[in-house]
């Protein structure tokens, strides 16, 4: 990794969930975690899982315990007040890939784009920013992707809701200009959740790709053309391969939150733009019904752990190869 | 000139245009995104400056909104109040206080453990710790909410005493999601700590913990500390998972927040964010110098 980086991430992982998150899609990526262990040192030390017990106990408790939970409430039927009880059932998953199957795909469909768009505006960004020369430079551009997101996630997506309502700012402007006359439908609407996402989560496609950009050497290149590769063929061949590990970490790393995304579509979607995190909040106010819910969720980590193991299994290939 | 040399001619002159497109492209691409990354921002500020109330169009530079929120004057349709508000503030710092000081204490525990310790099911702790970061928020949020419904019904049912969710919830669930993070900036300190120096020490006679509080320790506190500012943001900055766990009375300030931006688009709800966003870009902008000085030090 370039010093820069390194240097980077010792000063600021601490603030940002981001590049925390992006590092470790990065040591995941490597075999096992090995990376960490300087195994010289672990064999001269006693096992040390006593050190691990208190905390291995706090995940149990509230990580683990609450999944099965979770996973035995959604095979439950719905009582009074929504709550679960007996006896076991399987409609709740019926329902979920029955008449709301419509929302799951819309939130696949819409994380999917999201993720796409990312990475189209994402992968010449991170180039443009790894391609700097003077480092003062390459410095602020990378602040500038990531200073808006020191600000509040709720904050970022309001500021969205200015933009884009009847009475907002885009309206606003296209009206003065006399480009049209009715105000467009702009909130509300799964063009909303669209932006809102892609917002919410382009520096998770522009960092990962650009710690690969960072590691490119540019000589193969040369290397490539002087072999008589033209430009297409060089990218194809050449670049896109080796920058792959960012690409594939960046899809990761936007997709998997857009699934389950919930403030977007809570605050820009309205009930066009309603994904499946909605729907599961839904299903615990008043009139809710919480194994169906559980349902929901057990169906999103599916989705969320078959993304993952995309992406492990891509990467391998990737590093393998 | 023969017919081959002049189609190739021809795909040439079609190369270089699709070149010079891609170009342009690769040219606009920066400035649209970076246009596209700062213009809400932009615009939020600038309308908490506006006169009047719409967002459509820039009438005036007023203050008043600021005014408003400072006198506690704001609209009635609105549900705020500025004492409201930093209760709601004092709240989410009792909270990320608490819950940051409990976090980094397993959270370090475990990256040592992991770092240094070699027992069976290392890797499988590995995937776990792993998850509460890559899972989205609304799986941790739902499952914590349904696993504290059935928790205090059985304490209910067990002993009589009914139990409600409140600022105790909100901790745990802080606590639970912050492990992994604290755990993952403290390895990396330790990865780059020279594993020779606690060699070295138990050579000289220390114990393993005359070792730790006296090498390791010292060494991997840059870590700690980065690690227990992360959570500590993290913790303030939680909506999902603290909305489905809090309790009444207990509203952080995103919560609090939420609340707000739920209505309608007013003038002094841009003011607040505006403010908040000053806020926190201050807080941190002061934490790195902090940090970057701390680094240049040593």
């Amino acid at each position: 990794m370039a010093s820069f980086l390194a240097r980077w991430m010792r000063g600021i992982p601490a603030y940002n969930k981001l590049l925390c998150v992006w590092w470790l899609a990065q040591v995941a990526g490597k075999k096992g975690g090995s990376f960490f262990v300087s195994r010289w040192f672990r064999r001269s030390q006693k096992d040390g899982s006593l050190l691990a017990l208190p905390t291995v106990a706090w995940l149990l408790v509230f990580f683990v315990l609450p999944l099965v939970i979770v996973l035995v409430v959604s095979l439950m039927s719905r009582g009074r007040g929504g709550v679960a009880q007996l006896p076991l059932t399987l409609q709740h998953y019926e329902r979920t890939f029955g008449i709301f199957s419509i929302i799951l795909w819309r939130s696949i469909g819409l994380a999917g784009l999201t993720t796409v768009v990312c990475l189209l505006v994402g992968y010449p960004l991170a180039f443009f920013i790894s391609t700097r020369r003077r480092r003062i430079v390459q410095q602020i551009a990378l602040f500038l992707v990531i200073l808006p997101f020191w600000t509040n996630f709720l904050i970022r997506t309001y500021a969205w809701r200015i933009l884009l309502g009847d009475e907002g700012t885009i309206n606003g402007v296209l009206r003065a200009l006399g480009v049209i006359s009715e105000p467009l439908q702009l909130l509300n609407t799964q063009f909303a959740v669209l932006v809102g996402l892609v917002y919410g989560f382009l520096p998770f496609m522009v960092l990962p790709i650009f710690a690969s950009v960072e590691r490119f050497n540019f000589r193969y290149v040369d290397a490539a053309q002087d072999l008589g590769a033209n430009e297409t063929r060089t990218f194809l061949r050449v670049v896109l391969p080796l920058t792959m590990p960012g690409v594939l970490a960046g899809c990761a790393l936007v997709f998997i939150p857009s699934v389950g995304a919930f403030v977007t579509p809570d605050l820009l979607g309205g009930t066009k733009g309603l994904m499946i995190g909605n729907l599961i909040n839904n299903q615990f106010g008043g009139s809710g019904n919480m194994p169906l819910g559980s349902a929901l969720s057990i169906v999103m980590m599916g989705v969320v752990m078959l993304s993952l193991l995309v992406y492990v299994f891509g990467n391998r290939r990737q590093t393998g190869a | 000139m023969s017919a081959q040399a002049l189609v190739n001619e021809k795909a040439l002159g079609r190369n270089r245009r699709i070149k010079r497109l891609g170009k342009l492209g690769l040219l606009l691409n920066p400035l649209v995104a970076y246009f596209f990354l700062w213009a809400p921002i932009l615009v939020l500020v600038l309308f908490s400056f506006n006169q009047s109330k719409s967002v459509a169009s820039f009438t005036g530079f007023t203050l008043k909104w600021y005014s408003n929120i400072l006198n506690n004057v704001v609209g009635a349709e609105s549900a705020f109040s500025t004492e409201l508000m930093l209760n709601a503030f004092r709240n989410s710092l009792f909270v990320g206080t608490i819950a940051t000081a409990i976090a980094t204490a397993l959270g370090t525990m475990i990256a040592l453990a992991m770092a240094r310790g070699s027992f069976p099911g290392q890797r499988l702790l590995d995937g776990l710790l792993f998850l509460p970061v890559v899972i989205p928020e609304i799986t941790q949020a739902i499952s914590l909410a349904i696993f504290f419904k059935v928790a205090f019904d059985w304490i209910h049912l067990l002993s009589g005493e009914r139990v409600f969710p409140g600022f105790h919830t909100i901790i745990m669930a802080h606590v639970t999601f912050n492990i992994s993070y604290v755990a993952i900036v403290v390895r990396a300190r330790l990865a780059d700590m020279d594993p020779t120096l606690e060699e070295a020490a138990s050579d000289l006679g220390a114990n393993p913990w005359q070792t730790f509080w006296r090498v390791t320790f010292p060494l991997i506190l840059p870590g700690v500390i980065a690690g227990a500012l992360l959570a500590f943001t993290l913790s303030l900055d939680d909506f999902v998972i603290t909305f489905f766990t809090s309790g009444v009375g207990t509203t952080t300030l995103p919560v609090f927040v939420y609340g707000l931006l739920k209505l309608t688009v007013t003038p002094e709800v841009n003011a607040i964010s505006t403010i908040m966003m000053l806020l926190s870009t201050l807080l941190i902008g002061i934490s790195l110098a902090l940090q970057g000085r701390g680094t240049s030090q040593r």
